[in-house]
């Protein structure tokens, strides 16, 4: 453990005087966290923000329904702004001039068509360079429309069974009946995700970790290189310390990062990684994962350059399919995938810390390590022929 | 007992022999040459024997204890100085030093008079807080050898530490050797300079394609080839044609060419001269300088495995 130990100090020390150190563990994923906050909108729910105008050339019972239940609440809300306009005319030209995002134009004589039960349009204009907010205002749209199909299904069944009521008095109490079914908010699944900002400081924190620890088992090739391998491979110290040594550095160095980030991204970018020992517990844990994993992959290559770029692979691929980059977990077919990456476990260890207790990382720890002890038997293994080579 | 007893040493890689059952031992306080040209196999020994390689077969033991790749103790005996500086050239050399006198389990107050002391036989102690990196290449292989002295070895195991030095450094590197060999410690140096065998050596192994051809003293070593003079002869034309005739005349023992220049073995090559000389111009070369030398550790080399030892 001393040789291990005088190994790691060395290591510390030339590391500190290395600035790449600083940039794969600092300000890289610092940067690209902060990036994707600045993209993304960071925590925080984002607002439509939209402009619609609003061409009522009808101006009867159902026209004044759909602008006051359908489209004034997100006014109310703050997600959009409601002007008018004259005509159907008018609002093409303010949907063209881009002063408004789309229009929703009522033709005349659409609140007696839909009393009547005809058919009748209730016509969308979109901006181009407006692709969200045209495509809110047809959901609206089709939203209503679908919901004025459903009144007139359920009026034609109540006079269907010889009701006495008149079909427009029973039209109108349908229409204001209250929305049977709501939609509740899940507390617990949208506690188990992560806010935006931290998903992408974790992400990064994650991604560029592989790039930290590379440096460790793969700096055996950089002893080779400058010939001290030899000096440390003659000296009265087992195989294993030497491993054991170059892979405390990666250990350390990662967590150190890890650290770093997290208390950065927190203070400066508002991050919520939970509560610090399950952070601690997950990070640690990560740290061993990517530290292992790089070790194996070093002790597969020959020299630093293959080292390097086989592990740069590794990096980017377990990255892109565990999640760091975007959440994939979202995605069916690379959800299953994503589990065989030590992100995947490590992002979500601290989605299920930010929605529960203390002890749901145990699992996700327990998957981490298994990453480190794998890695880290198979790098053992290989250590005698990656030395000898 | 000797302090280092190698035998039947041997490592192949794929077919190529690199070692081939090499046998030699030191004693205590001697000084052991293994002499060959480059790719003779001399670092593939020295690595096998310091335990950085492992070994096909043989056996390694340094004042009675093997050695192989995961000894620990017996490596605690030597000093290893590669043939490439192996310095970090990142830290200082006090740093450097400290470094790796710790992984020889040096520590405490012990350990920073041992540095100071190394500093000054290297005489590196007033630039001993600068980075490697600025060192010269003589100060850089000044440090290098004063690192495989730091943990007092009983046997100090020196690999070319002369290649590519400039002559004043080269000097005091033999010097050091030297002073050291006097002090008592082992010493095993390898090396293609004769000069160096020579100068150094108690004992010296000759060493060609993997096998040891031949080893003992200097005065044993020549006692080998007798009488003959080596001459070399710097000459132009077809010096091919030349060695072909020269090889047909009845005293001339081996010749060879390369690098505009003739090489022959020959008793009394004063008498034999003119001779020479005529058979060289019938060939078609013109003779620009003759040297003749008495025999010397070169000739042996060329009359054992009949090539120079710069090839």
């Amino acid at each position: 453990m001393r040789a291990s130990i005088t190994i790691l100090a060395k290591d510390l020390r030339q590391r500190a005087r290395d600035s790449t150190l600083l940039v794969f563990g600092v300000v890289l994923p610092l940067g690209l966290a902060f990036m994707f906050n600045v993209m993304l909108g960071g925590g925080e729910q984002r607002r439509l923000d939209a402009t619609y105008a609003v061409a009522d050339g009808d101006r009867g019972v159902a026209a004044r329904q759909f602008v006051e239940q359908a489209l004034r609440p997100l006014e109310a809300s703050g997600d959009a702004t409601l002007r008018t306009a004259a005509d159907a005319e008018e609002a093409r030209r303010l949907v063209e001039r881009k002063t408004v995002d789309a229009a929703f134009v009522i033709p005349e004589g659409f609140s007696a068509a839909l009393e009547r039960g005809a058919a009748t349009r209730l016509q969308v204009i979109g901006g181009v360079d407006s692709a969200v907010a045209v495509q809110v205002a047809r959901e609206i749209a089709q939203s209503y429309a679908t919901e004025r199909r459903a009144v007139q299904l359920a009026v034609a069944v109540a006079t269907a069974g010889g009701g006495t009521v008149p079909d427009r008095e029973l039209a109108e109490r349908a229409a204001a009946a209250p929305v049977p079914v709501g939609v509740a908010q899940d507390e617990v699944s949208q506690r188990k995700q992560l806010d935006t900002t931290t998903y992408y400081a974790a992400g990064m924190a994650m991604f560029f970790l592989f790039f930290v620890t590379m440096m460790s088992v793969a700096g055996i090739f950089d002893e080779r290189r400058q010939g001290t391998l030899a000096r440390l491979l003659a000296a009265p110290v087992s195989r294993r310390a030497v491993l054991l040594g170059k892979s405390l550095g990666g250990v350390l160095v990662g967590v150190l990062s890890m650290a770093v980030l997290v208390v950065v991204s927190t203070l400066a970018l508002g991050a919520d990684w939970g509560h610090p020992l399950g952070v601690a517990a997950l990070a640690v844990a990560a740290v061993l994962a990517a530290t292992g994993i790089t070790a194996a992959v070093a002790t597969f290559a020959r020299t630093a350059e293959q080292a390097s770029n086989r592990l740069s692979v590794i990096a980017m691929t377990l990255g892109l399919f565990g999640g760091a980059l975007f959440p994939v977990a979202q995605l069916e077919g690379l959800s299953s995938v994503s589990m065989l990456t030590p992100h995947r476990w490590f992002l979500e260890g601290l989605g299920d810390l930010a929605g529960g207790s203390l002890q749901v990382v145990v699992v996700p720890v327990a998957v981490l390590l298994g990453f480190a002890v794998a890695g880290g038997a198979l790098a053992l293994f290989r250590l005698g022929r990656m030395l000898n080579s | 007992m000797p302090l280092l007893e190698v035998t039947g040493l041997r490592k192949s890689y794929g077919g190529h022999v690199a070692v081939d059952g090499v046998d030699f031992h030191i004693g205590e306080a001697e000084t052991y040459g293994l002499l060959g040209p480059n790719g003779a196999g001399k670092t593939t020994a020295i690595s096998m024997i310091v335990g950085i390689l492992d070994r096909d077969a043989g056996e390694v033991v340094v004042d009675g204890q093997p050695l192989d790749v995961t000894s620990v103790k017996a490596k605690a005996l030597i000093g290893y100085v590669p043939q490439e500086l192996a310095l970090y050239r990142d830290l200082t050399a006090r740093e450097n030093l400290r470094f790796f006198a710790r992984l020889y389990g040096l520590g405490g107050g012990g350990l920073k008079a041992r540095i100071e002391e190394i500093l000054g036989i290297i005489g590196l102690t007033d630039r001993a807080d600068e980075k490697v990196e600025q060192y010269s290449g003589g100060m850089a292989r000044r440090l290098n050898i004063g690192i495989g002295l730091m943990n007092r070895p009983k046997l100090l195991i020196l690999d070319e530490p002369t290649v590519g030095v400039d002559p004043q450094s080269r000097n005091s590197i033999l010097e050091s050797v030297q002073r050291l060999a006097g002090e008592g410690m082992a010493v095993l140096y390898t090396t293609h300079y004769m000069e160096e065998a020579e100068r150094l050596c108690d004992r010296v192994g000759i060493i060609d394609q993997g096998r040891l051809r031949a080893e003992g003293t200097r005065r044993e070593l020549v006692g080998l080839v007798g009488e003959t003079d080596r001459v070399t002869m710097r000459a132009e034309g077809d010096l091919a044609r030349a060695v072909e005739d020269l090889e047909k005349l009845p005293d001339v023992r081996r010749a060879e060419s390369g690098d505009s220049q003739i090489e022959l073995l020959v008793p009394d090559a004063r008498t034999h001269l003119p001779r020479i000389l005529e058979t060289v111009a019938a060939a078609g070369a013109a003779v620009r300088t003759v040297e003749v030398r008495e025999p010397d550790l070169e000739t042996v080399f060329l009359h054992l495995t009949g090539k120079a030892l710069r090839d």
